[in-house]
């Protein structure tokens, strides 16, 4: 079995301004809806509690948002959660009162209404826990980029680093625009799995940056320009890289349907990237380091020195 | 040809025997359990207080399972969950509160296992059930404690001294001034409490006639650190009380307190007692023999309790007088100690009302006894009751006498821990239930099952033999990274098991990198011995540079995150070490063991290699 019979290397840097164009569209879309719609962040980044209860019959959320209304505490969120038994209340924090007491007087007017009502999960955070976390997320996001760009930059080229850094914001920022679309919960798990999409799809990057610089070394390809050698080095990954992804993306969507409400922001995030990183390392990262003019010298320098420490 | 030394087979071999030894624990499941433990010098856990709750359950016609000493706690094993519950309740009356008693599960893995110090992997509060907080010490409060017991002890030094003065104000949040008359009432004020209060800076205003004092920075940051150890060593002792069988209470951050119990259900009753202000009360003690007769008899007179005392002769009766003369807002230090006849004794320290009080307070009842009373949870107990033998001034108070050192230091502990340092307000709240935790448990570990076994399928189908062997090396990795996080005893937690998932969709990249390869140099007419050398030769320099940008992203990971994405980062992390251990060594071994001694090798199994028709 093999999907892939590529008889030609495709010319994937002549769709450059195409898919660039995609690309930019998609961006803008993704800033336009965090801006406009803004993230539904969970309760974890927005202090306030959050609980979830299960009825042993169909609960009857009018009742239960009534009950919760009678303490007065502001805006009630209650939602059902995967089954029609499972409910969600969210409740904001509120000054003055002990926020810790809350969950049980919301637990004793529910109980009233109906006593086989079990209390499953309770998630209390304070104002002031919120903000740390989202300044800890931004700073991680930071130092992940700046780290992953000094290592490729020493490792190929700071063109190709900075080129591999782009296209994988750009999936971040296409994940982040999804759950602003759809406002999908972003929690603290989600924020987890933007960041373990922009460890991953470096990688895919940096096999074809691999694949390329072995280009420039090979004597076959020495009369070809810089895109020929780029479209080379996609033809002859692109395998690896449909199996490698499928693969992960298979993973991930067991997540999506095995792995119930509490993987499923996560699972989210990891097929929305793993999706967009195909498509970024491919048709992104490259033609970016084509268009910052990386060449045949930028490469072939990295190596002359090592050869003369040998001799 | 393709052949590796003996010495990585035995890598390899020693690898694959320690992750099987320390994956198994995680096999055998858990066991109902009742842990007795102490936190009281005086009440010893030993192999005599294990015969004597195996005799208790023996009358009580209970079998236990099994019964170990394990460190400070003894360890009850039972067959069920009914046996256990109704055991405990048995042992508990029996111990008494003298010992903390409480459910537990341990690892049914035999004995040989946990003698290797192989456990299963220690599973967070969303997969076991149980509930979380986060608490934060008011440091302000306790800075503030801290100026008010110094302004009091300015004033009582200057009274000593017979230096007069004025006001002695509070000028900043670490800051005091004391107006003072002359130049020379300043000088000799200075002197004093220089020596008398060295932890603070001075400084004097000549023309208006003022001193100046301030808390040195150190003192301030002892203050804080002091502030939260104490509220920790109160927390421990308030878990103590909840039966909580693996309570965690650490330190986070300079103010904050994590406080982590497993398996408690009843939050309602756990923030009780965390919240909870334990007293120590000062009061005057009741020997006339009538009145304890009386008493004794049932007939309390009024204005008098008749409380628990616990003597190292077990509980006694004693008379007490209800008024209150000195609360233990007013100690500052409690410390184990020995008297000058070298007997046990518990030195306390008190602030300056305290010391003022209870001077006056021995001054008036020499050759009576009093009685330091612990309050808490509505329930009062007599912690000592020594004779009063001369007056105590100076705000230095040992307690000596009927003590022996392990009581001295719980007497110490019970005085220091009894109050918090600062108040605590609970910031963040995590509860989860039993029966989520067990869903999540089982979610995890299906997501996990079918994504590995989709991933199987397909390598087997696409690239043959050398699927079966990327399958065979990534169920290694899943071993390694098992018995790692056993190992370390690392906390799993559901997004845990989603990296343990997502490591195994990750590791699989670096096999087909390898497998690919191998294929490209087989379509380039390269012989099969050769092709599987450059082909994991290739694609080593790509599985390096690809896992240390991931790695990265991980340690970030690490470093910055809290709560869930810490429990990922650290799956994550070790997923990308074991993985390229498993990806490059392990899979190239059978592959080695496989075709490596064939000599005229002329097909590998590795799927259809297919060559364009142009070539």
């Amino acid at each position: 079995m093999e999907f892939f019979r590529i008889k030609r290397d495709i010319p994937f840097m002549s769709y450059g301004k195409l898919t660039t164009a995609i690309s930019l569209v998609t961006f803008i879309l993704a800033v336009f809806f965090l801006f406009s719609k803004g993230l539904n962040l969970s309760v974890e980044f927005t202090g306030g509690t959050v609980m979830e209860v299960q009825y042993q019959q169909a609960a009857n959320l009018a009742d239960i948002r009534h009950r919760v209304e009678t303490l007065k505490v502001g805006e009630v969120q209650v939602q059902s959660l995967g089954t029609s038994r499972d409910v969600l209340i969210r409740l904001p924090n509120k000054e003055g009162t002990s926020s810790a007491k809350l969950s049980e007087q919301v637990m004793s007017l529910l109980k009233a209404g109906d006593a086989g009502v079990q209390l499953r999960k309770v998630e209390f955070v304070g104002p002031s826990v919120g903000e740390e976390l989202v300044s800890h997320g931004l700073t991680a996001i930071l130092l992940v980029c700046l780290g992953i760009v000094i290592y490729l930059a020493l490792r190929f080229e700071w063109r190709l680093a900075v080129s591999a850094i782009i296209a994988n914001m750009h999936d971040v920022v296409i994940i982040i625009g999804c759950f602003a679309l759809f406002q999908w919960e972003f929690s603290l798990t989600v924020l987890a799995g933007v960041l373990a999409v922009l460890g991953y799809s470096v990688n895919e990057s940096v096999v074809v940056f691999d694949r390329i610089r072995e280009n420039f070394r090979k004597p076959g390809m020495r009369g070809k320009g810089t895109a020929e050698v780029i479209d080379n080095a996609i033809t002859s990954t692109i395998s690896r890289t449909m199996i490698t992804h499928g693969s992960t993306e298979t993973v991930v969507l067991a997540m999506l349907v095995f792995g119930g409400p509490a993987l499923h922001g996560f699972a989210m995030a990891l097929t929305i990237g793993i999706v967009f990183g195909i498509y970024s390392s491919v048709l992104v990262a490259s033609p970016l380091a084509l268009a910052l003019g990386v060449k045949r010298e930028h490469m072939i320098k990295v190596v002359k020195p090592k050869e003369e420490a040998v001799v | 040809m393709n052949r590796f030394p003996i010495w990585k087979y035995l890598v390899i071999a020693v690898v694959l025997i320690v992750s099987t030894i320390y994956t198994l624990p995680n096999f055998f499941g858990e066991t109902p359990a009742v842990q007795i433990s102490s936190t009281r010098q005086s009440a010893t856990v030993d192999t005599a207080l294990m015969a004597r709750v195996e005799t208790v359950l023996q009358q009580q016609g209970i079998k236990p399972a099994g019964l170990f000493l394990d460190g400070n706690s003894l360890k009850v094993r039972f067959n069920d969950p009914d046996t256990q519950i109704k055991a405990r309740d048995i042992i508990q009356q029996a111990l008494g509160d003298t010992y903390i008693i409480a459910l537990n599960l341990l690892a049914a893995s035999p004995e040989w296992l946990s003698k290797l110090h192989a456990n299963p992997m220690f599973l967070g509060l969303d997969l076991r059930g149980g509930v979380h907080f986060l608490l934060e010490v008011d440091m302000q409060a306790a800075v503030d404690k801290t100026m008010e017991r110094y302004a009091g002890d300015i004033r009582r030094e200057l009274k000593s001294a017979k230096i007069r003065y004025g006001t002695i104000k509070r000028t900043g949040n670490t800051a005091l001034e004391v107006q003072l008359r002359d130049r020379e009432t300043l000088n000799a004020a200075a002197d004093k409490l220089a020596r008398s209060l060295p932890s603070l800076t001075f400084s004097s205003d000549d023309q208006l006639f003022r001193l100046s004092l301030a808390l040195k920075p150190e003192e301030i940051t002892r203050i804080q650190s002091d502030a939260v150890s104490q509220n920790i060593t109160t927390l421990h002792n308030r878990v103590n009380e909840l039966g909580v069988a693996e309570p965690v209470i650490q330190q986070a951050g300079p103010s904050r307190i994590v406080v982590q119990l497993p398996g408690v259900q009843d939050t309602a009753k756990a923030k009780d007692i965390l919240g909870r202000t334990a007293t120590l009360q000062v009061r005057m003690v009741e020997d006339d023999p009538s009145r304890v007769a009386e008493a004794m008899a049932g007939n309390v007179p009024v204005g008098y309790e008749l409380l628990d005392e616990a003597t190292s002769r077990g509980v006694q009766k004693i008379l007490l007088k209800k008024d209150v003369e000195l609360t233990g807002d007013n100690i500052n230090s409690a410390q184990p100690g020995f008297d000058q006849n070298g007997g046990a004794s518990v030195d306390i320290g008190l602030d300056s009302t305290g010391a003022e009080i209870f001077r006056s307070l021995t001054a008036e009842n020499i050759g009576k006894r009093m009685a330091m009373v612990l309050v808490e949870k509505n329930k009062s107990e007599v912690v000592t009751a020594p004779v009063i033998r001369s007056e105590i001034g100076g705000g230095r108070v040992q307690i000596s006498g009927s003590m022996n050192p392990a009581e001295a230091n719980d007497v110490a502990l019970l005085l220091r821990a009894g109050s918090l340092a600062a108040p605590m307000n609970i910031i963040e709240e995590r509860t989860i239930g039993p029966s989520l935790g067990k869903e999540n448990i089982e979610k995890g570990f299906s997501a996990t099952l079918w994504g590995f076994a989709a991933i199987a399928v397909f390598m087997v189908l696409y690239y043959r033999v050398f699927g079966l062997i990327s399958v065979a090396s990534l169920g290694v990795n899943l071993f390694m990274l098992i018995a790692l996080l056993s190992m370390l005893q690392a906390t799993l937690t559901l997004p845990g098991i989603a990296a343990i998932a997502l490591t195994l969709g990750m590791a699989i990249d670096a096999n087909v990198l390898i497998n690919e390869r191998i294929r490209e140099e087989l379509r380039n007419g390269v012989p099969p011995q050769s092709a599987i050398q450059a082909g994991y030769g290739h694609a080593w320099a790509t599985i390096l540079d690809s896992n240390v940008t991931t790695l990265i992203a991980g340690i970030a990971l690490l470093v910055f995150g809290s709560g869930p994405v810490r429990g990922f980062a650290v799956v994550h992390c070790l997923g990308i070490l074991t993985s390229m251990f498993s990806a490059v060594l392990v899979s190239r071994g059978i592959v080695n063991l496989w075709y490596g001694r064939r000599r005229r090798l002329t097909t590998v199994s590795i799927g259809q290699v297919w060559k364009p028709e142009t070539k």
